[in-house]
Protein backbone atom coordinates (compact mmCIF):
# COMPACT_ATOMS: atom_id res chain seq x y z
CA UNK A 1 0.00 0.00 0.00
CA UNK A 2 1.22 3.61 -0.79
CA UNK A 3 1.10 6.02 1.92
CA UNK A 4 2.78 9.66 1.67
CA UNK A 5 1.72 11.73 5.04
CA UNK A 6 1.77 15.35 4.48
CA UNK A 7 4.47 17.34 4.01
CA UNK A 8 5.92 18.34 8.28
CA UNK A 9 4.70 21.76 9.36
CA UNK A 10 3.74 23.06 13.12
CA UNK A 11 0.06 22.19 12.72
CA UNK A 12 -1.30 20.51 9.73
CA UNK A 13 -5.05 21.97 8.29
CA UNK A 14 -6.63 18.86 9.12
CA UNK A 15 -5.60 15.76 11.34
CA UNK A 16 -8.31 12.95 12.06
CA UNK A 17 -6.65 10.42 14.20
CA UNK A 18 -8.62 6.56 14.08
CA UNK A 19 -11.89 8.27 13.46
CA UNK A 20 -14.47 6.16 13.51
CA UNK A 21 -18.78 6.30 13.20
CA UNK A 22 -21.42 3.64 13.54
CA UNK A 23 -25.11 4.24 12.29
CA UNK A 24 -26.83 1.46 14.54
CA UNK A 25 -24.61 -1.83 13.64
CA UNK A 26 -23.44 -0.19 10.19
CA UNK A 27 -19.59 1.11 10.88
CA UNK A 28 -19.32 4.12 8.33
CA UNK A 29 -16.26 5.25 8.93
CA UNK A 30 -13.96 2.80 10.48
CA UNK A 31 -11.08 4.13 11.98
CA UNK A 32 -10.01 6.66 9.83
CA UNK A 33 -6.64 8.62 9.62
CA UNK A 34 -5.81 11.81 7.74
CA UNK A 35 -3.79 14.50 7.85
CA UNK A 36 -3.55 17.35 5.66
CA UNK A 37 -1.38 20.03 5.40
CA UNK A 38 -2.03 23.78 5.25
CA UNK A 39 -2.35 24.94 1.65
CA UNK A 40 -2.87 21.62 -0.10
CA UNK A 41 -5.96 20.48 -1.94
CA UNK A 42 -7.06 17.15 -0.97
CA UNK A 43 -9.31 14.71 -1.93
CA UNK A 44 -11.33 12.35 -0.63
CA UNK A 45 -12.66 10.03 -3.28
CA UNK A 46 -14.92 7.00 -3.27
CA UNK A 47 -18.41 5.89 -3.66
CA UNK A 48 -21.46 6.27 -2.49
CA UNK A 49 -21.59 4.80 0.97
CA UNK A 50 -17.65 4.78 1.66
CA UNK A 51 -17.70 7.02 3.99
CA UNK A 52 -16.84 10.16 2.61
CA UNK A 53 -19.80 12.94 3.27
CA UNK A 54 -19.61 10.85 7.34
CA UNK A 55 -16.34 11.43 7.59
CA UNK A 56 -16.53 15.44 6.47
CA UNK A 57 -19.67 15.76 9.44
CA UNK A 58 -17.32 14.87 11.84
CA UNK A 59 -14.49 17.51 10.69
CA UNK A 60 -17.62 20.41 10.49
CA UNK A 61 -18.23 19.50 13.74
CA UNK A 62 -22.26 17.95 12.57
CA UNK A 63 -21.34 14.86 14.13
CA UNK A 64 -19.51 13.59 17.35
CA UNK A 65 -16.99 11.07 16.51
CA UNK A 66 -17.83 7.76 18.76
CA UNK A 67 -14.16 6.96 18.57
CA UNK A 68 -11.31 8.80 17.65
CA UNK A 69 -10.30 12.49 17.15
CA UNK A 70 -10.55 15.42 14.72
CA UNK A 71 -8.30 18.69 14.76
CA UNK A 72 -8.54 21.68 12.51
CA UNK A 73 -5.57 23.98 12.67
CA UNK A 74 -4.64 21.76 15.60
CA UNK A 75 -8.37 22.70 17.55
CA UNK A 76 -10.21 19.93 19.00
CA UNK A 77 -13.58 19.82 17.17
CA UNK A 78 -15.56 17.97 19.92
CA UNK A 79 -13.97 20.30 22.58
CA UNK A 80 -14.20 23.89 20.97
CA UNK A 81 -16.82 23.13 17.67
CA UNK A 82 -17.19 26.61 17.81
CA UNK A 83 -14.09 27.77 17.10
CA UNK A 84 -13.70 24.86 14.53
CA UNK A 85 -16.61 26.31 12.90
CA UNK A 86 -15.15 29.86 12.22
CA UNK A 87 -12.02 28.46 11.04
CA UNK A 88 -13.71 26.45 7.92
CA UNK A 89 -15.96 27.47 4.96
CA UNK A 90 -18.63 24.44 3.84
CA UNK A 91 -20.26 23.49 1.03
CA UNK A 92 -22.59 20.90 1.15
CA UNK A 93 -23.66 18.38 -1.45
CA UNK A 94 -26.91 19.89 -2.28
CA UNK A 95 -27.23 23.36 -4.08
CA UNK A 96 -28.27 24.92 -0.77
CA UNK A 97 -28.78 28.70 -1.71
CA UNK A 98 -32.21 30.08 -0.42
CA UNK A 99 -34.15 29.96 -4.00
CA UNK A 100 -36.83 32.52 -1.89
CA UNK A 101 -33.28 35.11 -1.48
CA UNK A 102 -31.38 37.76 -3.45
CA UNK A 103 -27.71 36.49 -4.13
CA UNK A 104 -26.50 39.53 -2.06
CA UNK A 105 -29.51 38.29 0.64
CA UNK A 106 -27.95 34.87 0.56
CA UNK A 107 -24.61 35.99 0.92
CA UNK A 108 -25.50 38.55 3.72
CA UNK A 109 -27.26 36.06 5.71
CA UNK A 110 -23.57 34.04 6.38
CA UNK A 111 -21.59 37.74 6.67
CA UNK A 112 -24.29 37.80 9.87
CA UNK A 113 -24.03 34.63 10.87
CA UNK A 114 -20.59 34.75 10.97
CA UNK A 115 -20.30 38.14 12.72
CA UNK A 116 -18.94 39.82 10.02
CA UNK A 117 -18.69 43.71 11.59
CA UNK A 118 -21.87 45.74 9.90
CA UNK A 119 -19.19 48.27 8.87
CA UNK A 120 -17.21 45.91 6.90
CA UNK A 121 -20.45 43.69 5.72
CA UNK A 122 -21.27 45.35 2.48
CA UNK A 123 -18.04 45.51 1.16
CA UNK A 124 -17.28 41.99 2.24
CA UNK A 125 -20.19 40.96 0.49
CA UNK A 126 -19.56 42.39 -2.81
CA UNK A 127 -15.78 40.66 -2.94
CA UNK A 128 -17.16 37.86 -2.37
CA UNK A 129 -19.70 37.80 -5.20
CA UNK A 130 -17.12 39.80 -7.57
CA UNK A 131 -14.43 37.03 -6.50
CA UNK A 132 -17.31 34.84 -7.94
CA UNK A 133 -18.33 36.58 -11.13
CA UNK A 134 -21.62 37.43 -9.65
CA UNK A 135 -21.75 40.93 -9.28
CA UNK A 136 -24.47 41.41 -12.39
CA UNK A 137 -26.73 38.79 -10.79
CA UNK A 138 -26.53 39.91 -7.42
CA UNK A 139 -29.69 41.40 -6.52
CA UNK A 140 -31.59 38.49 -8.39
CA UNK A 141 -33.23 35.57 -6.60
CA UNK A 142 -31.02 32.85 -6.28
CA UNK A 143 -34.33 30.43 -7.48
CA UNK A 144 -33.32 32.24 -11.04
CA UNK A 145 -29.70 30.82 -10.91
CA UNK A 146 -28.45 27.94 -13.27
CA UNK A 147 -26.98 24.93 -11.20
CA UNK A 148 -23.57 26.64 -11.71
CA UNK A 149 -24.30 29.93 -10.40
CA UNK A 150 -25.88 28.75 -7.27
CA UNK A 151 -22.69 26.74 -6.35
CA UNK A 152 -20.82 29.68 -7.60
CA UNK A 153 -22.77 31.58 -4.89
CA UNK A 154 -22.62 28.70 -2.32
CA UNK A 155 -18.86 29.73 -2.65
CA UNK A 156 -19.07 32.77 -1.76
CA UNK A 157 -21.01 32.23 1.01
CA UNK A 158 -18.74 30.07 2.21
CA UNK A 159 -15.82 32.44 1.78
CA UNK A 160 -17.10 35.34 3.52
CA UNK A 161 -16.02 34.35 6.98
CA UNK A 162 -12.67 34.32 5.59
CA UNK A 163 -11.74 30.72 6.15
CA UNK A 164 -8.50 28.94 6.39
CA UNK A 165 -10.42 25.53 5.49
CA UNK A 166 -12.75 24.83 2.53
CA UNK A 167 -14.74 21.85 3.00
CA UNK A 168 -16.66 21.12 -0.35
CA UNK A 169 -18.52 17.92 -0.32
CA UNK A 170 -18.97 16.79 -4.18
CA UNK A 171 -18.96 20.22 -5.41
CA UNK A 172 -20.01 19.40 -8.66
CA UNK A 173 -22.51 16.64 -8.81
CA UNK A 174 -25.44 17.48 -10.40
CA UNK A 175 -23.46 20.60 -12.70
CA UNK A 176 -23.00 20.16 -16.54
CA UNK A 177 -19.65 19.52 -17.87
CA UNK A 178 -18.95 23.22 -18.85
CA UNK A 179 -20.54 24.50 -15.36
CA UNK A 180 -18.10 21.71 -13.70
CA UNK A 181 -14.97 23.60 -15.98
CA UNK A 182 -15.86 26.85 -14.64
CA UNK A 183 -17.20 25.65 -10.50
CA UNK A 184 -12.95 23.95 -10.48
CA UNK A 185 -11.96 27.32 -12.43
CA UNK A 186 -13.09 29.61 -9.01
CA UNK A 187 -12.05 26.99 -7.04
CA UNK A 188 -8.67 26.77 -7.93
CA UNK A 189 -8.58 30.50 -8.23
CA UNK A 190 -9.72 31.00 -4.69
CA UNK A 191 -6.75 28.56 -3.35
CA UNK A 192 -3.60 29.83 -5.12
CA UNK A 193 -4.85 33.76 -4.47
CA UNK A 194 -5.69 32.85 -1.06
CA UNK A 195 -3.47 30.49 -0.02
CA UNK A 196 -6.57 28.44 1.49
CA UNK A 197 -6.26 24.82 2.11
CA UNK A 198 -9.18 22.59 0.55
CA UNK A 199 -10.78 19.15 1.10
CA UNK A 200 -13.23 18.07 -0.80
CA UNK A 201 -15.12 14.84 -1.66
CA UNK A 202 -16.17 13.65 -5.31
CA UNK A 203 -16.21 10.04 -7.07
CA UNK A 204 -15.54 12.24 -10.02
CA UNK A 205 -11.88 10.62 -10.43
CA UNK A 206 -11.23 12.75 -13.16
CA UNK A 207 -11.62 15.72 -11.38
CA UNK A 208 -9.58 14.97 -8.39
CA UNK A 209 -7.14 13.30 -10.71
CA UNK A 210 -7.01 17.12 -12.27
CA UNK A 211 -7.03 19.43 -9.35
CA UNK A 212 -6.18 17.52 -6.08
CA UNK A 213 -2.29 17.42 -4.53
CA UNK A 214 -3.18 14.55 -2.67
CA UNK A 215 -5.99 11.88 -2.22
CA UNK A 216 -7.27 9.27 -0.38
CA UNK A 217 -9.14 6.30 -1.68
CA UNK A 218 -12.21 5.04 0.45
CA UNK A 219 -13.83 2.29 0.63
CA UNK A 220 -16.61 0.73 2.98
CA UNK A 221 -15.88 3.34 5.68
CA UNK A 222 -11.62 2.74 5.48
CA UNK A 223 -9.37 4.71 4.05
CA UNK A 224 -7.65 2.10 1.48
CA UNK A 225 -4.62 4.33 0.22
CA UNK A 226 -3.56 8.08 0.56
CA UNK A 227 -1.00 9.94 -1.81
CA UNK A 228 -0.31 11.91 -4.96
CA UNK A 229 -2.92 10.65 -7.94
CA UNK A 230 0.58 10.61 -10.13
CA UNK A 231 2.28 8.66 -7.54
CA UNK A 232 -0.86 6.28 -7.56
CA UNK A 233 -1.21 5.81 -11.05
CA UNK A 234 2.67 5.32 -12.12
CA UNK A 235 2.48 2.93 -9.11
CA UNK A 236 0.44 0.81 -11.38
CA UNK A 237 1.95 1.40 -14.81
CA UNK A 238 2.35 4.03 -17.71
CA UNK A 239 -1.61 4.31 -18.57
CA UNK A 240 -3.21 3.55 -15.64
CA UNK A 241 -5.72 5.80 -14.58
CA UNK A 242 -7.21 6.84 -10.83
CA UNK A 243 -10.35 4.33 -11.64
CA UNK A 244 -7.61 1.45 -11.94
CA UNK A 245 -6.15 2.21 -8.57
CA UNK A 246 -8.98 2.18 -7.00
CA UNK A 247 -10.04 -0.89 -8.53
CA UNK A 248 -6.34 -2.09 -7.63
CA UNK A 249 -6.50 -1.14 -3.87
CA UNK A 250 -10.40 -2.41 -3.66
CA UNK A 251 -10.68 -5.33 -5.58
CA UNK A 252 -14.00 -3.62 -6.68
CA UNK A 253 -15.15 -1.21 -9.21
CA UNK A 254 -16.31 2.06 -9.18
CA UNK A 255 -19.32 1.58 -10.84
CA UNK A 256 -20.13 -1.96 -8.88
CA UNK A 257 -19.90 -0.31 -5.30
CA UNK A 258 -21.37 2.92 -6.12
CA UNK A 259 -24.56 1.23 -6.44
CA UNK A 260 -24.57 -0.40 -3.25
CA UNK A 261 -24.50 2.75 -1.82
CA UNK A 262 -26.56 2.80 1.47
CA UNK A 263 -30.54 3.54 2.35
CA UNK A 264 -29.16 6.50 3.96
CA UNK A 265 -27.71 7.31 0.00
CA UNK A 266 -31.06 6.19 -1.21
CA UNK A 267 -33.21 8.40 0.84
CA UNK A 268 -31.05 11.42 0.10
CA UNK A 269 -31.20 11.27 -3.81
CA UNK A 270 -34.56 10.96 -3.40
CA UNK A 271 -35.55 13.72 -1.32
CA UNK A 272 -32.76 16.08 -3.79
CA UNK A 273 -34.91 14.62 -6.85
CA UNK A 274 -38.25 15.44 -5.34
CA UNK A 275 -37.18 18.81 -4.73
CA UNK A 276 -35.77 19.64 -7.87
CA UNK A 277 -38.94 17.91 -9.37
CA UNK B 1 -10.04 39.29 2.34
CA UNK B 2 -7.98 39.39 5.00
CA UNK B 3 -8.15 36.54 7.36
CA UNK B 4 -8.33 35.89 10.89
CA UNK B 5 -6.64 33.69 13.63
CA UNK B 6 -7.90 29.74 12.71
CA UNK B 7 -10.94 29.44 14.63
CA UNK B 8 -10.97 33.16 16.39
CA UNK B 9 -14.21 34.87 17.25
CA UNK B 10 -14.22 38.22 15.66
CA UNK B 11 -13.21 41.04 18.11
CA UNK B 12 -15.94 41.97 20.57
CA UNK B 13 -17.15 38.33 20.71
CA UNK B 14 -14.82 36.57 23.05
CA UNK B 15 -16.15 33.86 25.10
CA UNK B 16 -18.46 34.80 27.58
CA UNK B 17 -22.03 34.79 29.11
CA UNK B 18 -22.37 38.57 27.68
CA UNK B 19 -20.81 37.73 24.44
CA UNK B 20 -23.47 34.76 24.18
CA UNK B 21 -26.34 36.35 24.60
CA UNK B 22 -25.25 39.32 22.23
CA UNK B 23 -24.29 36.26 19.93
CA UNK B 24 -28.57 35.14 20.30
CA UNK B 25 -29.69 38.54 20.12
CA UNK B 26 -27.37 38.71 16.82
CA UNK B 27 -28.77 35.04 15.29
CA UNK B 28 -32.29 36.15 16.81
CA UNK B 29 -31.83 39.36 14.61
CA UNK B 30 -30.42 37.73 11.16
CA UNK B 31 -33.48 35.17 10.67
CA UNK B 32 -36.33 37.68 11.21
CA UNK B 33 -34.38 39.48 8.55
CA UNK B 34 -34.05 36.86 6.21
CA UNK B 35 -37.95 36.40 6.93
CA UNK B 36 -38.83 39.99 5.96
CA UNK B 37 -36.73 39.50 3.03
CA UNK B 38 -38.88 36.84 2.06
CA UNK B 39 -41.97 37.78 2.95
CA UNK B 40 -41.19 40.84 0.94
CA UNK B 41 -40.12 39.26 -2.15
CA UNK B 42 -43.46 37.32 -2.53
CA UNK B 43 -46.04 38.34 -0.20
CA UNK B 44 -48.70 35.87 -2.54
CA UNK B 45 -48.78 33.79 1.23
CA UNK B 46 -49.69 36.94 3.30
CA UNK B 47 -52.84 37.65 1.26
CA UNK B 48 -53.62 33.83 0.49
CA UNK B 49 -53.52 33.42 4.60
CA UNK B 50 -55.96 35.98 5.51
CA UNK B 51 -58.54 34.32 3.40
CA UNK B 52 -59.65 32.12 6.60
CA UNK B 53 -58.86 34.91 9.57
CA UNK B 54 -61.02 37.03 7.24
CA UNK B 55 -64.12 34.36 6.64
CA UNK B 56 -63.75 33.32 10.42
CA UNK B 57 -64.54 36.76 11.68
CA UNK B 58 -66.51 38.02 8.89
CA UNK B 59 -68.89 34.60 8.86
CA UNK B 60 -68.43 32.59 12.07
CA UNK B 61 -68.22 36.00 14.28
CA UNK B 62 -70.86 38.31 12.57
CA UNK B 63 -73.34 35.14 12.82
CA UNK B 64 -72.64 34.03 16.33
CA UNK B 65 -72.48 37.65 17.08
CA UNK B 66 -76.76 38.03 15.95
CA UNK B 67 -78.02 34.63 17.73
CA UNK B 68 -76.12 35.92 21.46
CA UNK B 69 -75.31 32.23 22.07
CA UNK B 70 -71.46 32.95 23.56
CA UNK B 71 -71.43 34.90 26.91
CA UNK B 72 -68.93 36.92 26.73
CA UNK B 73 -67.21 38.85 29.83
CA UNK B 74 -68.80 42.23 30.81
CA UNK B 75 -70.61 42.42 27.40
CA UNK B 76 -68.11 42.46 25.14
CA UNK B 77 -69.60 42.39 21.57
CA UNK B 78 -68.42 38.62 20.40
CA UNK B 79 -66.77 40.25 17.44
CA UNK B 80 -64.06 41.81 19.93
CA UNK B 81 -63.97 39.07 21.98
CA UNK B 82 -63.09 36.73 19.09
CA UNK B 83 -60.56 38.86 17.24
CA UNK B 84 -58.02 38.16 19.66
CA UNK B 85 -58.65 34.53 19.50
CA UNK B 86 -58.81 34.14 15.41
CA UNK B 87 -55.12 36.46 16.05
CA UNK B 88 -53.70 33.50 17.75
CA UNK B 89 -55.69 30.78 15.93
CA UNK B 90 -54.17 32.50 12.37
CA UNK B 91 -50.38 32.68 14.23
CA UNK B 92 -50.82 28.72 15.27
CA UNK B 93 -51.82 28.10 11.63
CA UNK B 94 -48.57 29.17 10.55
CA UNK B 95 -46.33 28.25 13.29
CA UNK B 96 -48.00 24.88 13.27
CA UNK B 97 -46.42 24.16 10.22
CA UNK B 98 -43.14 25.09 10.54
CA UNK B 99 -41.47 22.37 11.15
CA UNK B 100 -41.81 21.50 7.35
CA UNK B 101 -40.17 24.38 6.42
CA UNK B 102 -37.02 23.04 8.29
CA UNK B 103 -37.61 19.73 7.07
CA UNK B 104 -36.87 21.55 3.79
CA UNK B 105 -33.94 23.11 4.76
CA UNK B 106 -32.49 19.97 5.87
CA UNK B 107 -33.32 18.26 1.95
CA UNK B 108 -32.03 21.48 0.56
CA UNK B 109 -28.58 21.35 2.54
CA UNK B 110 -29.33 24.64 4.08
CA UNK B 111 -29.53 23.34 7.54
CA UNK B 112 -26.21 21.44 7.60
CA UNK B 113 -24.92 24.78 6.19
CA UNK B 114 -26.51 26.60 8.95
CA UNK B 115 -25.60 24.45 11.43
CA UNK B 116 -21.74 24.79 10.55
CA UNK B 117 -21.64 28.36 10.92
CA UNK B 118 -20.75 29.55 14.83
CA UNK B 119 -24.16 29.34 15.92
CA UNK B 120 -24.98 27.28 18.45
CA UNK B 121 -28.58 24.90 18.20
CA UNK B 122 -30.40 27.03 20.65
CA UNK B 123 -29.68 30.23 19.21
CA UNK B 124 -30.57 28.88 15.81
CA UNK B 125 -33.71 27.39 16.76
CA UNK B 126 -34.53 30.69 18.42
CA UNK B 127 -34.07 32.35 15.95
CA UNK B 128 -36.59 30.55 13.66
CA UNK B 129 -38.48 30.83 16.11
CA UNK B 130 -38.81 34.81 16.43
CA UNK B 131 -38.58 34.24 12.91
CA UNK B 132 -42.05 32.60 12.51
CA UNK B 133 -43.25 34.83 15.07
CA UNK B 134 -42.51 37.83 12.75
CA UNK B 135 -44.54 35.76 9.83
CA UNK B 136 -47.57 35.84 12.57
CA UNK B 137 -47.10 39.14 13.58
CA UNK B 138 -47.19 40.43 9.87
CA UNK B 139 -50.22 38.23 9.58
CA UNK B 140 -51.59 39.55 12.86
CA UNK B 141 -51.55 43.17 11.65
CA UNK B 142 -53.77 42.20 8.21
CA UNK B 143 -55.97 40.46 10.84
CA UNK B 144 -55.96 44.37 12.90
CA UNK B 145 -56.76 45.83 9.89
CA UNK B 146 -59.83 43.35 8.96
CA UNK B 147 -61.52 43.96 12.63
CA UNK B 148 -61.09 47.55 12.33
CA UNK B 149 -63.25 47.40 8.63
CA UNK B 150 -65.66 45.25 10.77
CA UNK B 151 -65.97 48.30 13.34
CA UNK B 152 -63.93 46.01 16.29
CA UNK B 153 -62.51 48.65 18.52
CA UNK B 154 -58.98 47.16 20.02
CA UNK B 155 -56.61 49.30 21.89
CA UNK B 156 -54.73 52.42 20.63
CA UNK B 157 -52.44 52.50 23.80
CA UNK B 158 -48.93 51.76 21.97
CA UNK B 159 -47.41 50.10 25.15
CA UNK B 160 -50.52 47.25 24.86
CA UNK B 161 -50.30 47.40 21.03
CA UNK B 162 -46.31 46.18 21.67
CA UNK B 163 -47.49 43.42 24.49
CA UNK B 164 -49.66 41.49 22.00
CA UNK B 165 -47.19 41.79 19.68
CA UNK B 166 -44.99 40.41 22.13
CA UNK B 167 -47.40 37.94 23.18
CA UNK B 168 -48.21 36.79 19.51
CA UNK B 169 -44.37 36.68 18.76
CA UNK B 170 -44.01 34.55 21.99
CA UNK B 171 -46.70 32.16 20.85
CA UNK B 172 -46.06 31.77 17.54
CA UNK B 173 -42.49 30.36 18.62
CA UNK B 174 -43.70 28.26 21.16
CA UNK B 175 -45.59 26.57 18.36
CA UNK B 176 -43.03 26.50 15.52
CA UNK B 177 -40.76 24.93 18.35
CA UNK B 178 -43.23 22.50 18.87
CA UNK B 179 -43.30 22.07 15.35
CA UNK B 180 -39.81 21.55 14.81
CA UNK B 181 -39.65 19.48 17.60
CA UNK B 182 -42.58 17.11 15.87
CA UNK B 183 -39.57 17.23 12.58
CA UNK B 184 -37.28 16.26 14.68
CA UNK B 185 -38.99 13.35 15.50
CA UNK B 186 -40.95 12.27 12.62
CA UNK B 187 -37.87 13.47 10.33
CA UNK B 188 -40.66 13.18 7.01
CA UNK B 189 -42.27 16.62 5.85
CA UNK B 190 -45.56 14.27 5.45
CA UNK B 191 -45.81 12.45 8.43
CA UNK B 192 -45.14 15.82 9.94
CA UNK B 193 -48.18 17.26 7.36
CA UNK B 194 -50.65 14.86 8.82
CA UNK B 195 -49.51 15.04 12.89
CA UNK B 196 -49.71 18.88 11.87
CA UNK B 197 -53.07 18.65 11.19
CA UNK B 198 -54.69 16.54 13.33
CA UNK B 199 -53.35 18.64 16.54
CA UNK B 200 -54.52 22.35 15.14
CA UNK B 201 -57.99 22.28 15.50
CA UNK B 202 -57.82 19.73 19.11
CA UNK B 203 -55.59 22.60 20.18
CA UNK B 204 -57.89 25.80 18.73
CA UNK B 205 -61.06 23.83 19.87
CA UNK B 206 -59.81 23.04 23.57
CA UNK B 207 -58.61 27.06 23.69
CA UNK B 208 -60.39 29.99 24.99
CA UNK B 209 -59.86 31.13 21.31
CA UNK B 210 -63.79 31.13 20.24
CA UNK B 211 -65.41 30.88 23.63
CA UNK B 212 -64.47 31.28 27.59
CA UNK B 213 -63.51 28.24 28.81
CA UNK B 214 -66.08 28.42 31.69
CA UNK B 215 -68.92 27.27 29.60
CA UNK B 216 -67.24 24.35 28.29
CA UNK B 217 -67.19 20.45 29.78
CA UNK B 218 -65.57 20.24 33.04
CA UNK B 219 -63.14 17.57 30.76
CA UNK B 220 -62.20 19.91 28.21
CA UNK B 221 -61.84 22.79 31.03
CA UNK B 222 -58.63 20.48 31.91
CA UNK B 223 -57.38 20.38 28.68
CA UNK B 224 -58.04 24.19 28.21
CA UNK B 225 -55.88 24.63 31.16
CA UNK B 226 -52.82 22.67 30.07
CA UNK B 227 -53.05 24.05 26.22
CA UNK B 228 -50.58 26.84 26.10
CA UNK B 229 -53.17 28.42 22.97
CA UNK B 230 -55.78 29.27 25.78
CA UNK B 231 -52.75 31.75 27.82
CA UNK B 232 -51.89 33.19 24.70
CA UNK B 233 -55.50 34.50 23.83
CA UNK B 234 -56.32 35.51 27.29
CA UNK B 235 -53.24 37.66 27.11
CA UNK B 236 -53.92 38.86 23.26
CA UNK B 237 -57.40 39.83 24.91
CA UNK B 238 -56.66 41.62 28.15
CA UNK B 239 -54.08 43.53 26.02
CA UNK B 240 -56.06 44.27 22.96
CA UNK B 241 -59.70 44.64 24.33
CA UNK B 242 -58.95 45.07 28.40
CA UNK B 243 -60.73 41.71 29.81
CA UNK B 244 -59.86 40.52 33.20
CA UNK B 245 -57.14 38.36 33.16
CA UNK B 246 -53.80 37.33 34.82
CA UNK B 247 -51.63 39.05 32.32
CA UNK B 248 -48.68 38.32 34.35
CA UNK B 249 -49.69 34.45 34.61
CA UNK B 250 -50.15 34.26 31.12
CA UNK B 251 -46.97 35.77 30.15
CA UNK B 252 -45.50 33.67 32.21
CA UNK B 253 -46.99 30.40 31.81
CA UNK B 254 -46.18 30.99 27.58
CA UNK B 255 -42.72 32.53 28.39
CA UNK B 256 -41.95 29.73 30.11
CA UNK B 257 -43.34 26.85 27.36
CA UNK B 258 -41.51 28.11 25.03
CA UNK B 259 -38.47 27.99 26.68
CA UNK B 260 -38.69 24.31 27.28
CA UNK B 261 -39.82 24.16 23.56
CA UNK B 262 -36.90 25.97 21.91
CA UNK B 263 -34.76 23.59 24.43
CA UNK B 264 -36.46 20.56 23.14
CA UNK B 265 -36.45 21.68 19.73
CA UNK B 266 -32.74 22.56 19.71
CA UNK B 267 -31.91 18.59 21.67
CA UNK B 268 -33.57 17.16 18.69
CA UNK B 269 -31.91 19.33 15.97
CA UNK B 270 -29.19 16.97 15.33
CA UNK B 271 -31.33 14.46 14.65
CA UNK B 272 -32.77 15.68 12.25
CA UNK B 273 -30.20 17.43 10.58
CA UNK B 274 -28.34 14.00 10.36
CA UNK B 275 -30.88 12.23 8.65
Amino acid sequence: MSVSAAPVTVTNAVDCVDLSYQFGTHLAVDHVNLSIAPGEMYGLLGPNGAGKTTTIRMLTTLLKPKTGAVRVFGIDATAHPMRVRRAIGYVPQALSADANLTGVENVELFARLFDVPRRLRRQRVADALEAMGLTEAAERLAGTYSGGMIRRLELAQSLISAPRLLVLDEPTVGLDPIARGVVWEYIARLRSEHQMTVLMTTHYMDEADSYCDRISLMHRGRVRVTGRPSSLRAELGEDATLDDVFRHYTGDTLDKTAEEGGIRDVRRARRTARRLG
Amino acid sequence: MTYAAPGAPPAGLADGFISSLARLWSRVVTLCWVELRKIRHDRTELYTRAVQPALWLLIYGEVFTRVHAIPTPAGIPYLAYLAPGIMAQSALFIAIFYGIQIIWERDAGVLTKLMVTPTPRSALITGKAFASGVRSLVQGVMIVIIAALLGVSLTHNPLKLIGAALVLTVGSGFFSCLSMSIAGLVVARDRLMGIGQAITMPLFFSSSALYPASIMPGWLQVISKVNPLTYEVEALRSLLIGTATTLWLDATVLAGATVLSIACAALLLPRLANR
